[in-house]
This record gives structure tokens, sequence and C-alpha cells, in this order.
């Protein structure tokens, strides 16, 4: 295997980038699409390659390339160069791979969209910097692919940009990115101080070594830790994460659920040496991840927008990877990410699916009954809300069962609370999730169907539009009345998009099965296949004493699963009033949870606010009017003062000139004269 | 002999008389007489210098000026005509265009 082919991985993206972004517009979108699905297509192959390379027997830990000096000035310098290690090639798998199922559903979904080109350009871009973040092996090349994966987060988010709402969210998605881009500069400041470089072996080989930890090492983890923050979307910066869903599906399917929001849970497992020197560290990401995962899991209970709920799981599944490092598993942590990529993925793409069926409804409220309208995107998106609820033998039954059993595993008693907190939100999960496929399969339809006669003219897309603001404002469960808005009658989508579906379907069922446990009759391929990099012979769940209580945690997890879907059935199919019921009992509460704790709004009056004063009054007012503008018309005025005064001289009165001529020669006399006196010649 | 300094004084009191002519008056013919005034001082100056000094190189000059005083005469005279013509006054302070 050449290693000279690691170059390719992220260079052939981006050349379908510039392709499409440079002659797109003019391109049939027949070729637009073929460009984009060959330019990843390739690397997905060459990562296949890869994976058969380091899978076999005598392969080396780690496969590096690397450039001429990219940054060297006196003391400093950066390589520009990619590693793949084990834990590099699962990240690599699931981007390409996941990523490639999600052009091709792309194909299918935007084909009626206007900048067509520019969708795929954007996304090949977004594929460029993934791989780069994934490969490098420097903090400063991941930081490039990482401030990467904003900018085609923010494009992408903003792609229908003459809507308000989607500009806003993309602003804000990148504003709130900057945060925790803040914390990871600072965080590599202090190591350029301290270690005078920033490429992987070298920092992580000098702290190996150091006996001691905490201090320097914590202060540099909890920078790392806000960057991550940012980036995968938890507290206190998980907001922009559902304001992102206004991109297109797939958008929300590659970037908002199975790739770029891993970004922080791949640093932070990429930085285990740090972390492993850095206890008070992992703590708060465990407490993070925790009390993101339940704090995400409540609001999502209530949401209406299909989207929206599956984006607050997100920020949820999130929060069990950061849990499952914080308790030191990374493994787990990853092990989750990827199984979380193939349902969430699929989960996603399924929405789209029924979006697009329903000709862009996403409110659950108009939904209903499509079990037997759409039987592929029904039995697939069943595939994946199985595997995120974590039924056996589903994906995320194992992954998600891992976490807690490692979390509960530990000797800290705060673990204890976390295990509680991890377990509640297992059940919230499942509740959740089985009450968007309920109320988005099951029941009576309450969407109009317009005949096939029904020709859709302007006024009533407007007087559509008009009622969906409406019924959107309102809070209580209560079903609104049917809105006229499908313009076409309900179909299934077409086998480009089906086809991805049914792949993710598939690896959300079996996904799972390479990470078994030992206690559960497998081999837990996934810990050994990552062993190499997270030196897992701390790895408790091979010790056979702990059999016993493994299959009990995974027991009941499983029964908390299943009491999740069962409430949701008797909430949502058995009984359908009942949940409209709470709500009016509870209503504060209701309320609480449906305006996701005033979070947004509360940032805005403490945090927003405040800022926009300050920059208003005092930077806007007094330093920028006051000082720079001030010292400019200042000297403007001087200028102008000045010449004002010389200006009467210049009168137009020959006498006067001659006046001053004579003056001046009497001066000049009077000099010659009398000057000598005064000058000690 | 008469001292130089009586020559020197007499062009020094014609001197001032042009000056102040020059800038007193308005009528453009009387200004240009006072500079033919001034000039002629320093003449005196010249002459009474190369007397004293016997040398003839003061006197040299002094023609010089006379020849020049004449191309000038001649010159402002015409741009006084064409002045004439043109605004129909001699008043300086009433010829100020280039003024703004």
């Amino acid at each position: 295997m050449n290693p000279q082919l690691l170059w390719l991985i992220p260079t052939l993206p981006f050349a379908g980038f510039l392709l499409n972004g440079t002659l797109g517009r003019k391109l049939p979108r027949a070729l637009v699409a073929t460009i984009a699905l060959l330019f990843t297509l390739a690397p997905a192959l060459i990562v296949a390659q890869l994976w058969i390379f380091m899978k076999s027997a005598g392969a080396p830990l780690a496969l590096s390339v690397v450039s001429r000096p990219w940054i060297a000035v006196s003391g400093f310098s950066v390589n520009f160069a990619f590693t793949v290690d084990h834990l590099t090639l699962v990240m690599l798998g699931v981007i390409t791979g996941v990523g490639f199922l999600i052009h091709i559903y792309s194909v299918g979904y935007m084909a009626h969209e206007e900048g067509y080109w520019r969708f795929f350009a954007y996304l090949n871009l977004f594929m460029f910097f993934m791989l780069v973040l994934v490969l490098a092996s420097s903090f400063l090349l991941l930081f490039v692919g990482w401030e990467g994966v904003g900018l085609a987060s923010y494009l992408l988010i903003g792609f229908y940009f003459t809507k308000d709402s989607a500009a806003n969210a993309g602003k804000k998605a990148f504003i709130v990115n900057r945060i925790g881009d803040f914390g990871f500069l600072l965080a590599m400041f202090l190591m350029v101080a301290h270690y005078g470089t920033l490429d992987f072996n070298t920092i992580f080989a000098s702290i190996a070594a150091s006996p001691l930890s905490g201090g320097l090492f914590t202060a540099i983890a909890l920078l790392l830790v806000l960057g991550a923050a940012g980036k995968s979307a938890q507290i206190p910066l998980y907001i922009w994460l559902p304001d992102a869903m206004e991109g297109p599906t797939p958008v929300s399917a590659l970037i908002h659920a199975a790739t770029m929001v891993t970004a922080g849970i791949y640093m932070i497992a990429r930085c285990h040496v740090l972390f492993d020197h850095a206890p008070a560290a992992l703590t708060v990401v465990a407490c993070i991840g925790a009390a993101t995962a339940l704090f995400a899991a409540t609001i999502g209970l209530v949401q209406h927008d299909i989207k929206r709920v599956l984006a607050y799981s997100t920020v949820s599944q999130l929060g069990y990877m950061f849990l499952a490092c914080g308790v030191g598993d990374y493994s787990a942590g990853i092990f989750h990410l990827m199984t979380h990529a193939f349902f969430k993925g699929l989960l996603f793409l399924a929405a789209g699916s029924v979006i697009h069926a329903l000709s862009g409804e996403q409110d659950m409220r108009n939904m209903g009954g499509l079990r037997k309208r759409i039987p592929i995107t029904f039995w697939t998106m069943s595939a994946g809300v199985f595997a995120i609820s974590g039924i056996f033998p589903f994906a995320g039954f194992y992954s998600k069962d891992e976490i807690l059993y490692d979390t509960i595993a530990s000797p800290n008693h705060l673990h204890i609370l976390l295990w509680f907190i991890g377990l509640l939100t297992a059940g919230l999960t499942s509740f959740y999730m089985f009450r968007l496929w309920f109320k988005t399969f099951f029941g009576a339809s309450r969407f109009d169907e317009p005949g096939p006669s029904h020709a859709p003219d302007l006024h009533a897309a407007h007087l559509a539009a008009v009622h969906a603001s409406k019924t959107s404002t309102l809070v209580l469960e209560a079903e609104p009345e049917p809105s006229p808005s499908h313009a076409h009658a309900v179909h299934e989508s077409s086998w480009i998009m089906t086809f991805p579906l049914i792949i993710l379907a598939i690896l959300s069922l079996i996904g799972g099965w390479v990470g078994i446990p030992e206690a559960l009759g497998g081999h837990n391929e996934f810990d050994h296949f990552l062993a190499p990099v997270f030196n897992a012979g701390l790895d408790i769940a091979a010790n056979p004493q702990h059999f016993f209580m493994e299959r009990v945690d995974a027991i009941v997890s499983l029964l908390v699963a299943l009491t999740g879907a069962f409430i949701a059935w008797y909430f949502y199919c058995y009984k359908p009033g009942t949940a409209a019921a709470l709500a009016a009992k509870y209503r504060r509460l209701y309320s609480l949870l449906d305006h996701k704790y005033w979070v947004d709004e509360i940032y805005g009056r403490f945090i927003i606010t405040p800022l926009l004063v300050v920059s208003r009054l005092l930077l806007n007012g007094l330093i920028d009017g006051g000082i720079i503008q001030g010292s400019a018309s200042g000297l403007a005025a001087s200028t102008r003062g000045g010449s004002w005064l010389v200006r009467r001289i210049q009168s137009g009165n020959i006498r006067s000139y001659a006046g001053w001529l004579a003056a001046g020669a009497a001066v000049v006399i009077a000099i010659v004269l009398f000057g000598h006196h005064g000058f000690p010649h | 002999m008469v001292p130089i300094a009586y020559y020197l004084v007499l062009a020094a009191v014609l001197f001032c008389i042009g000056i102040a002519a020059f800038l007193i008056k308005r009528n453009v013919i009387t200004i240009f007489m006072s500079i033919e005034l001034m000039l002629n001082a320093v003449n005196l100056t010249f002459v009474a210098f190369a007397h004293m000094w016997h040398q003839v190189s003061g006197q040299i000059f002094v023609f010089f000026v006379m020849v020049v005083a004449a191309a000038e005469a001649a010159v402002g005279l015409a741009i006084i005509i064409a002045l004439f013509r043109v605004r129909q006054t001699l008043n300086v302070d009433q010829v100020d265009l280039l003024k703004n």
C-alpha cells in the first residue's frame, strides 16, 4: 500500500468542489451529480483498500505522509502531514461511507431544487475539510479542517439563503462555534508555549512521559473541551444545532448528525493521553455529556417538527458520546459515534423521504397513517427508530449499553448518578423516537390529500403558507386543522433515495455486532480494533467476574427502552388523547419544555443584549464615533481653520500684495542692518 | 564735492515716494509711473556709487536698467490699453478676476 495515496483521500473531493464550484452552473444536472458522486466514491474505495491493508497481518500501527515544512519560523515548525491509525480509519470509514450514501440520496432529494451545482460543490467541500480534520497529524492541521467544516456547515445551513430564518441559523451556527474555536485556539497557544510544537506524537509523548497530572494539562484539556462543546453541540453551546435544521435534509443527515458534530468527540478521543492526565477535565466532560443527554432528550419529548425531534435527539446522543469519553472509555464513545452515524443518518434521510412524500410538510401533527403509503421509508425508518432506542439486537443497543456499563463499572461515586441519568435518558430517547414513529406512520392520516386533478395555484399556496405560519405558533398538543399544503399526492421516493435508506437500515441493524461484548457472547472486536490507539489493557469488560453485572445492566437498559416505547404506544396509539390531556394538566412544565427551557431567550437577555449594548454604546458610540471618528474630523477641522486663516492673505487686491512685499523687504533690510547684533558670529 | 550720503538720501526719499504711490494709488497709470520712479531712485544710487568709486560698471548697469524699463513701459502700456479696452476702467481694485 503506497502511503502517498493518503494525499488523494481529501484532494479528490476538493477537486470535485473546484469543478462543480467553477463550472457547475453551466453543466447539466446529471453531469454535476456524476462529478460529485465520483469524487466521493474514489476516496471511499481508497479507504476500503486502506482498511484491508491495516487489518492484514504485520501492518504498521500508523501510516504517515509528510510534506515539506508548512509553517517554519524560528523555533517552531509545523508540517503538512497526514497520519492514519485505527481511530482515523474508523472515522474515515464513517465519513466516506455514510458520506457517499448521503451524496447518492441527495441526487434524488435535491432534484427539483435551485442551485443544484452549488449544493454538491458545498457538499464536496465539506467532505474535503472533514477528511483533513481526521487525517491531520497536528493540532494546527486539525484546526484547519475544524474551521473548514464550520464554513461548509454555514454555507449549507444557509443554502436557502433567501429565507431569513435559514440565513440567521447559519450565522448562529458560525458565531456559536466561534466561541468554541476560541477555546481551541487558546489551548493551541498553551501547547506552543510549553512544548514548542503542535505535532500529536511529540506532544502526547511528552505528556505520557510526565509523572504529574492536572495543572497545565487540566487547563489545556478544559480549553479543548470548550472547543469540542461548540462543535459537538454540548451545553452550553448546543443552541446552534436545532436551528441548523434550516438546511436541506441531506445536510442535516451528513453534517449535523453523522460526521461534523462528532468532530468534538473525535478530538477528545484523539487527545486521550492528555485527558488521562487531567482527571478533573474528564469529570467535566462526563458531567457535560450526561447533562446534555438528559436536557436535550427532555426538550425532544414535545417538539412537533420531525427534524427538530431528530436534532435534539442528536444533541442528546452526542451527550452520550461525551459521557463515554468522560468515564475514560474512548472506544465506547467512538463505537457509539459509528452506530449513531448509521442510524441517525438513516433517520434524517428517512425523515427527508417523509417530508418529500408530503411535499415539504415537517409538522408531525399533519402526518399520520403513512405506513402503507410509503412502505420502504416506513421499514427503514423503523430500523433507525429501533436502533436509536436501544432495542436488542440493533446497533444502538450495543453501543449505548457499553457506555452505560462503563459508567457504572468505574469506581467513582459520581458515576452512579451519571449512570442513572444515562438510563433515564435512554428511556426518554425511546419514548420520543417511538412518539415520532407512531405519529408519523400510524393512526389516522391528518393531512389533506388533494385529488389528482388539483392544480396548485399561487393563491392557494400563499394561503397555505399563511395558515402554516399560524398553526406553528400553537403551543399545545392539540390537533390543528389539516393544512392544505400538499400539492401532490403522497408518493414513495424514487430508488435513488430509497437505496441509501436500505443500506443504512442494514447497517443500523448489524452495525453493532462488531462490538458485542464478551459478556453477551461476542468478542468485542471493535474495542480490540481500537486497542492500539487507546491502550485498552485497561478494558474492564474483559474481566469474566463482571459478566453478570454487565448482563444485568444490559437487561435493565433494554427494559427501560421498552418501557419508553410502551408509554409512547399508550400515549399516541392506544389512547391518542392522553398526551394532550397531560400537557393541559402540567401546563407550565409543558410550556417550559416546549420553549426549550427558554435558553435562547435567556442567552438573548443576559449575553447578547449586554454585548449589543456595550458594542453600540461603548465600542461604536465612544471608541469608534468619539475617538477614531473624532480624531479624523478634528484633523480635518484644524486644517480647514488654518487654511481659512491663510486664505485671507490672498485677497486679489494687488496693492495689498505690494504692501506685503514692501513689508517683507523692509524686514529683510532690517535683519541685514541690525540682525548681526542678535547672532553671535 | 557733494557727499555720497546726499545722493543716497535723495534716492531713498524717491524710492519711498514710489512705494507709497504704488500702495496708495488706484489708477494703473499712476502705479506704473511710481514703478518708474523707484527704478530711477535705484539708478541714482548706481550712478552715485559709480562716481564715488570711479567705476564705470555702475553706469553701464544704469543703461541696462533704462533699456529694460523702456521695454517694460512698452509692454506695460500695451497691457494697460488692452485692459482698458476690455474693462473700460483703469482702477486696479476692479481688476481682480483671478481672485477665487
